[in-house]
């Protein structure tokens, strides 16, 4: 694979990591804001199904199942012939139909800098600011031990 | 010979409808939102995900609801609903080692490298109930401590560079895991299956199992090597896609229980290992699960079978809670047909008894009284 092509894979895979990650909701207010068009033919779904989460013995060793999760899936065509999927957690149709539009418009290298500027930077931006205080409220609770000193000398 | 008898409809749809009635309750008392219970109520969520075998919080949410918070009956409505969607296919092993972690605690290490975090724990509270809580009073925001994000290896990796503990459990090289959702169960059975069984079954019998191993039945000698709690990413292989597609992210719980083991005569003194992995925020399900995993190891590690925690047929077989209150609670269903019989083949029984010159207990009586 040449490096551009990598590179492109890499990010794309962060924008739908992104979109997957938030809210239905946030989803829906950013793109009203942003202007980017929805107008797609649905190919697939959104539909809501199942898939198995896999584990591995002791952390790290052989893979087991552990459970199933609800999985809602989508695939468009733009008008300009872009096909986008999303695969995210959750029963929320609209959310993984527009995050489908979203993986799509991505694709046109015309739209790729609007998608990622009005949609995914401040998506991306909400769950580091959650992420980042779930985090410094945990570190609240570290123990940080100390050793008493005992007897006189 | 079955015989088919109608009647009852009536009575059960009156009976459906009066259950709706008292699931509702007093109508002055406002009803519960689902995100209530998603929120206030989220570690009988986790349960009910946990043991439903369904990561869905809003589901296992309404599940609750909808079985007036019986916890059992939640988890059967919630397995009965899966049974209704397509599946999309199998997640890649998740990585416990790189978990955004809410909760990490060590019994084992005092000072491992990213810290003890107690997190939001019951442990050390005084377990006295509040009052302020049933006033409704507001609650402070949790503080915050501005530190450096820090990598969190897992124990068993500190320990492995010892030397002193097995390795995370391998299977054969071309193995694809076993899935009990797919097969029917058959003994003995391999311990990728098996930890799919514990980590659905029934908190209450796993948690009573290994507090028996505890108290000497099938003593092991546990430590937990660690608990951490937080979420980790999933990711889907798709066709459509030349990459694994992320879907999000899951809350689970890891419990790395190690074991003083003596050495036997198929592996050498050393510290051996129980693993639990379970959904949500379930850390006294997933210590259950991982002291079971490790007495289900004895025959593995040429330990002597000798309780009832060692048994796998018997502990697997009755784990699932939904299996369990299904054969349980199907004995108040009419029986009237199979009762009649029996009650004659008893009748039977008792005038051959008597034929025979045996006088009944009733009898006895009887002249005891004359």
């Amino acid at each position: 694979m040449r490096g551009q092509e990598a590179r492109d894979q890499a990010q794309r895979k962060v924008a739908m990591a992104t979109l997957a990650q938030s809210s239905g909701d946030d989803i829906a207010r950013l793109w009203d804001e942003s202007g980017l068009p929805s107008e797609a033919e649905l190919l697939r779904g959104p539909e809501t199904g199942l898939v198995t989460l896999r584990g591995r013995i002791g952390g790290g060793g052989a893979p087991f199942n552990v459970g199933e999760a609800t999985v809602t899936r989508a695939t468009v065509r733009l008008p300009t012939g872009q096909i986008g999927h999303c695969y995210a957690l959750g029963r929320d149709r609209q959310k993984a139909k527009l995050a489908a539009i979203a993986d799509a418009l991505w694709q046109d290298p015309a739209r790729r800098n609007e998608v990622e500027t009005r949609l995914i930077a401040p998506l991306q931006a909400a769950l580091a600011t959650a992420q980042e205080k779930r985090r410094a409220e945990t570190a609240a609770t570290k123990v940080d031990f100390f050793t008493m000193v005992r007897g006189e000398d | 010979m079955y015989v088919a008898v109608k009647g009852g409809e009536t009575a059960i749809a009156n009976a459906h409808s009066l259950l709706a009635d008292r699931r509702r309750g007093d109508r002055s008392v406002p009803a519960l939102r689902l995100d209530q219970i998603v929120e206030q109520l989220a570690l009988g969520v986790d349960r009910v995900m946990s043991e439903g075998s369904l990561y869905d919080r809003e589901l296992a949410a309404l599940a609750i609801v909808q079985a007036r918070g019986d916890m059992i009956e939640a988890i059967f409505l919630v397995r009965a609903y899966r049974t209704t969607l397509p599946r999309f296919g199998y997640t890649r092993a998740i990585d416990t080692g790189a978990m955004r972690v809410e909760r990490r605690v060590s019994a084992t290490y005092k000072d491992l490298p990213g810290g003890q975090l107690l997190g939001p724990t019951f442990d050390y509270t005084h377990r006295l109930l509040d009052p302020e809580l049933a006033a409704g009073a507001d609650v402070a925001e949790p503080l915050q401590r501005e530190t450096e994000a820090q990598a969190m290896p897992r124990v068993s990796a500190i320990l492995a560079r010892e030397g002193l503990i097995e390795p995370d459990g391998e299977m054969p090289g071309d193995r694809v895991p076993g899935d009990i959702t797919r097969e029917p169960l058959e003994f003995p059975m391999a311990r990728d299956i098996r930890l799919q069984a514990l980590s659905r079954g029934d908190e209450g019998f796993l948690l009573a199992l290994g507090y028996s191993t505890q108290r000497g039945y099938a003593r092991n000698h546990p430590f937990v090597g660690e608990i951490r709690i937080g979420e980790v990413e999933l990711e889907l292989d798709v066709p459509e896609l030349p990459f694994a597609v992320p879907l999000g992210t899951v809350r689970v719980t890891e419990c790395q229980m190690v074991n003083q083991f003596k050495g036997s005569a198929k592996a050498p003194p050393q510290f051996t290992r129980g693993y639990g992995l379970v959904f949500g925020q379930s850390e006294r399900k997933a210590m259950a699960m991982a002291l079971c995993d490790r007495a289900l190891r004895a025959t593995e590690l040429g330990e002597d079978v000798v309780a009832a925690a060692q048994d796998e047929e018997f502990v697997i077989s009755h784990s699932d809670n939904v299996q369990a209150t299904g054969f349980v609670e199907h004995l108040k269903l009419p029986h009237y047909v199979d009762f009649q019989a029996e009650l004659d083949l008893v009748r039977r029984m008792r005038a051959e008894y008597e034929a025979r010159g045996n006088p009944t207990k009733i009898d006895e009586k009887r002249e005891a009284a004359e």
